[in-house]
């Protein structure tokens, strides 16, 4: 009895369900996913994202409604690493952090050890390591805006300007012998003045790489396709921008004007004669503007530079820091010593804490090196630009549409290297 | 060739004269903390290298940064960077944290340390005064277990998660020690 009591309840209330479902005005639908989001998996392995690091995101259809970021794939431990290694060892880690731009990386890194040393440097030295950062940052600028191209569907721009790289990275090679990973200069200036050969590749390309600019900005700037593509995205407030710790172009395109490089002159930075440029709306085309005008910026002091080229030594005479010349370690008794002592990491470092920051590609590279006077560091904080503002990457895209994203993390030029160290 | 002993004496020297506004800048930024926050908050306060730096206790440095956020003349409205360290031998202060403070405005730079037992490393989040503190805290906690409260999602960052270890203590040596190839009788290394 109870049990067939129970069933015609239950008869009876699938019969008032049905008559409900009858009654209402929309009929269910078979595919209705208007409150169902999706879940996409940008990255870890994705080629717009130019590097290893994941979003997880939530999309509403073409929106984006959050986003959570992964990173950490590329992680070498660089600081770790860094209290294991001598101090002139450790340049070849700072080459792999923004790997476009490695010489600013390098010098960064000499002017943090000299200015815990008390090396004084030539000025012949330090304008050779202006003109070597300068030349750094167009190329990292050049990569940056010509990818946004590539991104937004202008592959043109990209095979361009990705020929005048090719030229610096010769000078690189004429320089210092290598191209991505430069490792160049040492502790106490450059490990060899530039060969004629360097120079006149220099002056060459200083004639050429001008119109191929002008052409790059008459494809891009002002292209209606481009510019539709690019204006009002990824927008963010000067406010926002400074309480998530943006530097360099990103923050300069928010409208703040703060670059290390006038600061705080380093490097003989306050003998040349050059503009900050800024944005307005902090969008991913005033990035793209901030850029291009700072290319021409760097152009600007690199000319200066190299026209006011003083004469003289091109490192510091510090023999207990700077490597002798291979020849006299096979002659002289003290370049022999000299040379044995830096090799082993037997260098005297005085006891201390000392931040050092450059304006990098991205914003400020700082070192922050705590010496104990042991061979190698006690403590090296890197002060990575990017590991920093892409925090701000998520709260940049809600609300925008997938392609949207993909320009913003473009333009803001986040180098996986950099970012994870 | 140059006698060892020579070569930090003219750099000092140099640095000495340099920094004269600088050390002018620095008093002005003490006396606003001695004034703020009183002349018992701060221990250890020296300059090396050009920048103030100070140690404060973990139990006012929430306050000490947001009222240096919030100060109308100096507006530290920056924060650089911040980052872990430990020493070992320091008893009951063997874990810190280093934050690095900025004044656009000034153009100055601050750096506050505090210290606390490796037992026991909580320390409050700035992630309300700074959005930039969320990763830097979280990479803090990754390489040294420092626990920040009332951080929104204190996870590891840079290294896996099922990882239980924190790896830049000190305790953790880079390489294997059991190895015998690397040791160098000669430099007592």
């Amino acid at each position: 009895m109870t049990v067939n009591d129970a069933l015609a309840g239950t008869h009876k209330i699938q019969q008032e369900a049905a008559a409900q479902r009858h009654d209402q005005v929309t009929p269910h639908l078979l595919n209705d996913f208007s409150q169902e989001l999706t879940t996409l998996n940008l990255g870890p392995t994705h080629p717009a994202t130019h590097g290893i690091f994941q979003n997880i995101l939530q999309m509403d259809g073409e929106r984006i409604v959050s986003g959570v970021p992964t990173i950490g794939y590329i992680h070498r431990a660089f600081e770790k690493i860094a209290e294991r290694r001598p101090f002139y060892q450790i340049t070849p880690l700072t080459d792999r952090m923004n790997y476009c731009s490695s010489p600013i990386n390098n010098m960064g890194w000499h002017m943090t050890v000299e200015k815990l040393l008390g090396v004084t440097v030539p000025k012949r030295a330090q304008y050779m390591r202006v003109i070597m950062m300068e030349l750094a940052r167009i190329t990292d600028h050049l990569i940056c805006n010509s990818i946004l191209g590539v991104d937004s569907g202008a592959f043109t721009g990209f095979l361009y300007v990705m020929q005048e790289r090719e030229k610096v990275y010769e000078i690189y090679e004429e320089v210092c012998g290598s191209r991505l990973t430069t490792n160049m200069g040492r502790v106490g200036g450059m490990e060899r003045d530039f060969t004629p050969v360097a120079l006149q590749k220099l002056r060459d390309w200083l004639k050429t790489f001008p119109a191929v600019m002008e052409e790059f900005e008459r494809l891009m700037t002002r292209n209606r396709i481009f510019v539709d593509r690019i204006v009002n995205v990824g927008a963010i407030s000067a406010e926002k921008a400074l309480n998530y710790g943006f530097t360099g172009p990103n923050l300069r395109a928010a409208g703040i004007d703060y670059d290390v490089r006038v600061m705080n002159p380093y490097s003989s930075y306050e003998d040349f004669d050059f503009e900050i440029p800024v944005g307005t709306k902090g969008d991913t085309y005033d990035r793209f503007l901030v850029r291009n005008a700072e290319i021409w910026q760097s152009l600007r002091i690199i000319n200066q530079a190299l026209d006011n080229l003083p004469e003289g030594p091109f490192h510091a005479d510090a023999p207990h820091y700077y490597l002798p010349p291979k020849q006299a370690v096979y002659k002289n008794m003290e370049a022999l010593i000299y040379h044995f002592k830096i090799i082993m990491g037997e260098i005297e470092a005085p006891v201390g804490e000392v931040y050092h920051s450059v304006e990098g590609g991205n914003g400020e590279l700082g070192f922050y090196l705590i010496s104990d006077g042991g061979r190698t560091p006690y403590r090296l904080h890197f002060r990575r630009p990017c590991f920093i503002y892409y925090q701000a990457y998520t709260e940049m895209v809600v609300g925008e549409t997938l392609s949207d994203a993909i320009l913003t993390l473009s333009s803001m030029n986040v180098i996986a290297g950099e970012l994870d160290a | 060739m140059a006698d060892p002993t020579k070569e930090e004496s003219p750099a000092a020297q140099e640095a000495a004269v340099a920094e004269d506004p600088i050390k002018a800048q620095n008093a002005k930024i003490l006396d606003l903390l001695h004034r703020l926050f009183g002349h018992t908050a701060f221990t250890d306060v020296h300059e090396p290298y050009g920048m103030l730096t100070v140690t404060t206790t973990r139990e006012r440095i929430h306050d000490i940064v947001a009222g240096l956020q919030q100060d109308q003349e100096f507006k530290f409205h920056f924060l650089t960077t911040m980052c872990g360290i430990h020493y070992p031998d320091h008893k009951d202060r063997e874990l810190g944290m280093i934050y690095m403070l900025h004044s656009l405005v000034h153009n100055i730079r601050l750096r506050i340390k505090i210290f606390f037992p490796i037992a026991d490393p909580v320390v409050p989040t700035l992630t309300d005064l700074y959005n930039a503190a969320n990763w830097m805290e979280r990479e803090a906690y990754d390489f040294y277990g420092v626990i920040f409260t009332g951080h929104p999602n204190l996870i590891r960052i840079l290294n896996v998660e099922d990882m239980d270890y924190h790896p830049m203590r000190k305790e953790y040596p880079l390489e294997d020690g059991t190895r015998e190839d690397k040791t160098d009788l000669f430099f007592g290394r």
